[in-house]
């Protein structure tokens, strides 16, 4: 790997913002492409990232901060990467469900997908199914991602792919499921497409789902 | 669910228990609706004492609503009116203890969790959560007297538990989760500072420390919560209870019956067994045998050890009144505690606990005993997760 794009590497993996807005900048201005600076340099790293969290080596604070180094150097490639029509992996609406205030998960998820370079549009939680249906019809929407916590708000999720169907745009939108109490069989019940057990593998579940 | 409870308490000849109603949000929101579904378990209950003699009492927790909005308004908004109103109903239609799980700077303790800051976890606790409890629990006191039921307690549920959950799902190391189980434990001792008496509520991993200071009676949850949530001392939790819970079970039908009356059974042999320990004169072997099979077998359960509660609730004495600095004597005994663990070879610490381990505690040098000093020093956006005003602080 090009060493500048190395360096924005590894100052992800340490969390280290300085370096990657540094760095970025720094590549930005030596010509590099956005889209090798965004793809090679930063999505690399949060998936690697993300492999760490899975063999416990990273806790969720070091993805975090690992998350915020990359944020801060998107920020400088985003406009560079519209005037280059790059365009997001894909759209995501993302939320904890109608009942639900519990948001940890969500926000990991959120945060592992943006990463790995999804447009997010975070609902937040206690979201009715009026609300999802409404995302995704404004932002056309790839991707819904819903959280519940409790085996009392699950059901919600049920309800909202309902209303998705009721919209007329069920077929036109993924929608993946997660939470403590979520299991592969209920999410096949309630004709989700899918579930992950953690944020790092919502990740590849959501390219699965889009095919990416 | 209460008849079927009590039927099987009927069944194993258990004369005596506790049922806990804790509530759902919106039986909170509308408190009739609360006092509603108090007053029916009530009146099973009491069915069951005048037909078969069965003595019980029934807990009702009320739901921290307060929560919902954020940055939440703690003293001044309608959710803590709503609380108020369902404690003073539900203790009329029959509560005999009133609980609470709050949730006072969980705001910004959420936050500081996933982002392993020790600042922001000690400020959360010892500052925002022991003003809320205090404002909180001098309420509920005043209701439980006026209604002449037991003010029962509070627990660190919302702070300890979560961590303990994230450190389940390997989401935190377990090293800071068990830092946190003796932070908190400063702050549910202020509801008994303002007249709480127990029996304190079975989600506080952290009562024997409470109850090591004060003499309070605790009930304890442990292996027989593992329908709700898994916990590294499931055994050792039950070594000093007074009561033996089961948290909450969701209630599916499985080949003996019904899941709350199975897990009743369970409770019921727990509890013959250490009541038959007691009389002949073997608590203590029972209690210790409890602490042995669990202390050293993960990282959690180093700070749960009963001599690590003894040391903690004579170190809370030792710092005097504030909670702040109880908070702060809780973090360094935690920490000492788990690096002498850690040189003695006592726990395995894999690589990853080891780098937190060491982080955390040259972190806890640097904490200043001041909490205005430590505000200052808290990041920008952590200050605006809370309302000072809410809390009794002002800026």
């Amino acid at each position: 790997m090009e060493a500048i794009l190395q360096a924005i590497y590894d100052g992800i993996i340490d969390g280290n913002k300085d370096q990657v807005t540094a760095k970025v900048q720094e590549a930005l201005d030596s010509g590099l492409p956005p889209e090798i600076i965004l793809n090679q340099g930063m999505v690399a790293a949060m998936t690697e990232v993300g492999r760490l969290f899975e063999e416990g080596e990273y806790f969720v604070p070091e993805m975090l901060v690992a998350a915020r180094a990359m944020q801060a150097g998107l920020a400088l490639l985003k406009p560079k990467l519209v005037q280059a029509d790059v365009k997001a992996a894909g759209k995501v609406v993302a939320g904890t469900v109608k009942g639900d205030l519990h948001d940890i998960g969500k926000n990991l998820v959120c945060m592992m997908l943006e990463g790995a370079s999804f447009e997010i549009i975070d609902l937040g939680s206690d979201v009715s199914p009026e609300q999802f249906v409404e995302a995704v019809q404004a932002h056309k929407a790839d991707i819904v991602a819903m959280s519940a916590l409790l085996t009392t708000t699950m059901p919600n999720m049920k309800v909202t792919i309902d209303a998705l169907k009721a919209a007329g745009i069920r077929d036109k939108v993924k929608v993946m499921v997660g939470g403590a109490p979520v299991t592969p069989e209920f999410a096949r019940e309630i004709g989700a497409d899918g579930t992950a057990p953690d944020a790092s593998q919502a990740v590849t579940l959501a390219k699965s789902l889009i095919g990416i | 669910m209460t008849r079927r409870i009590l039927q099987r308490a009927v069944e194993l000849k258990q004369e005596t228990l506790v049922l806990e109603f804790e509530q759902l949000y919106e039986l909170t929101q509308y408190p009739h609706w609360g006092a509603y579904v108090t007053s029916d378990i009530k009146e099973v209950m009491e069915e069951f004492n005048r037909t078969h003699g069965v003595k019980s009492a029934l807990r009702v927790t009320i739901a921290d609503i307060r929560d919902k909005e954020r940055p939440p308004r703690m003293r001044s908004g309608e959710p803590m009116q709503a609380m108020l109103k369902a404690f003073d109903q539900c203790a009329a239609a029959g509560a005999d203890i009133l609980s609470i799980e709050s949730t006072g700077g969980k705001e910004l303790t959420d936050r500081a969790l996933l982002d392993g800051d020790l600042g922001g976890l000690v400020y959360g606790l010892g500052v925002l959560a022991a003003n809320d409890m205090a404002y909180l629990w001098d309420h509920i006191v005043e209701i439980a007297h006026r209604h002449r039921v037991i003010a029962g307690g509070d627990t660190a549920c919302g702070f300890a538990n979560t961590a303990m959950q994230l450190a389940h799902q390997r989401m935190l190391p377990k090293v800071l989760a068990a830092v946190v189980r003796l932070m908190a434990a400063p702050r549910s001792l202020v509801a008994i500072e303002r007249g709480a008496t127990g029996p304190l509520k079975d989600c506080a991993y952290e009562n024997p420390i409470l109850k090591a200071i004060s003499g309070v009676p605790i009930s304890m949850e442990g292996k027989t919560s593992a329908c709700a949530h898994s916990s590294p001392y499931g055994n050792l939790a039950a070594a000093v209870c007074d009561l033996w819970s089961n948290e909450s079970v969701q209630d599916v039908k499985l080949l003996s019956g019904y899941t709350p009356e199975i897990f009743t059974e369970m409770l019921i042999y727990d509890c013959r067994l250490m009541n038959t320990a007691l009389r002949q004169n073997a608590g203590g072997i029972m209690r210790d045998l409890l602490v042995q099979s669990d202390h050293k077998m993960d990282i959690q359960s180093l700070v749960m050890d009963l001599e690590v509660c003894f040391e903690a609730a004579r170190r809370i004495k030792e710092s005097g009144a504030d909670s702040y600095a109880r908070t702060l004597a809780m973090t360094r005994l935690a920490l000492e505690v788990l690096m002498k663990a850690y040189q003695d070879n006592v726990v395995e610490f894999s690589r990853s606990e080891t780098r937190w381990l060491k982080q955390l505690n040259e972190a806890v040098q640097s904490l200043p005993t001041e909490p205005g000093e430590l505000r200052n020093h808290l990041k920008a956006e952590y200050i605006s997760l809370f309302i000072p005003a809410e809390y009794g602080l002002w800026n």
